[in-house]
C-alpha cells in the first residue's frame, strides 16, 4: 500500500515552505519556519538565497518587486490590525418587563461560524439561540434570557482570540 | 475555477451520497485514474466512511470524506483530487514543470502559458494527450504548485510553443485550498 506523505505547510501563509518566497509575507513565514523546524529551515533559506541572487533580476526591477511586496504586506497588516480592532457587543434588550433577549454582535469578525456558536449558547443556556440580521443587515445571534455575563466568559474561553478589551456589556432599556 | 469560492455562500447544499451512488464515483476515479490511485483508493475512500458531496454554484461538486475535500469535479467531468491529497501521494497524477519565472503567476492564478514548459528550466517527462489532468511542479521545487488541464498535447505544446498550454484549474493559495470544511 502507498504510504501518505507528511507534507509540511507554513503556519503563517499556509503554502508549503518552499512557496513562501512568492508569497507577500515571506520576512513573516521566515519567522514561522525558523520557530518550528530549524533543519527545514536551513534547508530551503541557505539554498535559496543563492538561487535569488542567480536569477538575477535587474536591480530596478527588484527594486519595483521589492516596494511591491512591501506594499501588499503591509495590507495584509492593517487588516489583521482591523480585525483586532472590531468588538464584540453583548447586548441585553428587554422585551416585556421581566423578559429579555441577550444579543451578541461582531464576532463574525473573529471568524467564528456564528451558526455553531448560536448552536453552542442554546445548548449551554437551554435556552433559544438564533442567527439573525439586525436592521443594518448585519447578521447577529439573539439569545433568549439574559445571559449576558455567562456569554461574555463564555467567549473568553471558547475563543482566546477575541481580546477581553474588544467586548462590550451594553443594556438596552425598552422605551416607554 | 477556484479563485473566487466562498464554503458559506456557494455551497448550495451537501448530502451523503448513497453507497451505491458512492460505489460509482469510487468506480469512475479507479477508471480515471487507473495505476495511479492503486491502493490510495481504500485509504481516501474507504468504503465503510460516509461520503458527502457539496454541490456548488456553477456546477462544481466537492466530494468530502473525513472532513477533507478529496476531489472535485465541474459538471460530470472528471474528478481533480485537491492539492492536499496530491501533496500525500504525489504519484496520482503526471507531472509537468514550470520554470521558475513562472511561479508567481502560477500562484497567482494565471494559465500556464507553453514557453513556460519549454524553456531551460521547465521539463516535460511524460506526454500527455490533450484534455489530461496533470500535476504542475515548478523548477527546484518539490511540491506540486498546481492542477491543471492540458489545452493541447504535450508534443503540440513542443511544437506551437505558444499560447495557453495547461489551463490551471486548482492553484496553491486559492480559495479551495484555504477552505476548510466543517460539517
Amino acid at each position: 500500500m502507498t504510504q501518505a506523505r507528511e507534507v509540511l505547510y507554513c503556519g503563517f501563509c499556509s503554502l508549503p515552505p518552499e512557496y513562501c518566497e512568492f508569497g507577500p509575507t515571506l520576512e513573516k513565514c521566515k519567522e514561522w519556519l525558523k520557530r518550528n523546524d530549524r533543519v527545514a529551515f536551513q534547508f530551503l533559506y541557505n539554498t535559496l538565497e543563492d538561487q535569488l541572487a542567480s536569477t538575477s533580476l535587474g536591480t530596478e526591477d527588484k527594486l519595483e518587486e521589492d516596494k511591491k511586496k512591501a506594499k501588499e504586506a503591509a495590507k495584509i497588516e492593517r487588516q489583521l490590525q482591523k480585525k483586532m480592532q472590531s468588538r464584540v457587543v453583548i447586548k441585553r434588550i428587554e422585551r416585556t418587563k421581566k423578559k429579555c433577549v441577550t444579543s451578541v454582535f461582531g464576532l463574525e469578525n473573529f471568524d467564528v461560524d456564528l451558526k455553531k456558536a448560536a448552536k453552542l449558547f442554546a445548548n449551554k443556556f437551554a435556552c433559544g439561540a438564533s442567527v439573525t440580521k439586525n436592521n443594518q443587515g448585519n447578521d447577529e445571534i439573539v439569545v433568549q434570557g439574559d445571559v449576558s455575563d455567562e456569554i461574555f466568559d463564555m467567549i473568553m474561553e471558547q475563543w482566546p482570540i477575541v481580546p477581553e478589551d474588544n467586548i462590550d456589556l451594553v443594556e438596552d432599556k425598552k422605551k416607554k | 475555477m477556484f479563485k473566487k469560492f466562498n464554503i458559506k455562500e456557494d455551497v448550495t447544499g451537501h448530502t451523503q451520497v448513497k453507497s451505491s451512488v458512492q460505489r460509482g464515483i469510487r468506480a469512475k476515479i479507479q477508471d480515471q485514474f487507473g495505476d495511479g490511485v492503486e491502493g490510495i483508493l481504500d485509504v481516501v475512500l474507504p468504503k465503510k466512511t460516509p461520503m458527502i458531496l457539496m454541490k456548488c454554484h456553477e456546477h462544481i461538486n466537492l466530494i468530502v470524506v473525513n472532513n477533507e475535500i478529496q476531489f472535485f469535479q465541474h459538471f460530470d467531468g472528471p474528478y481533480f483530487p485537491t492539492l492536499k491529497l496530491l501533496h500525500k501521494y504525489p504519484n496520482m497524477l503526471p507531472r509537468l514543470q514550470v520554470d521558475r519565472g513562472a511561479i508567481k503567476f502560477v500562484i497567482g492564478g494565471a494559465n500556464i502559458m507553453c514557453p513556460g514548459l519549454t524553456s531551460k528550466g521547465a521539463k516535460m517527462d511524460v506526454s500527455v494527450p490533450a484534455d489530461s489532468i496533470v500535476a504542475i511542479t515548478a523548477e527546484g521545487k518539490n511540491e506540486v504548485l498546481a492542477i491543471g488541464k492540458t489545452k493541447m498535447s504535450t508534443d503540440d505544446i513542443k511544437k506551437i510553443n505558444k499560447g495557453i498550454g495547461v489551463d490551471t484549474v486548482h492553484y496553491l493559495g486559492d480559495s479551495l485550498w484555504k477552505t476548510v470544511v466543517d460539517l
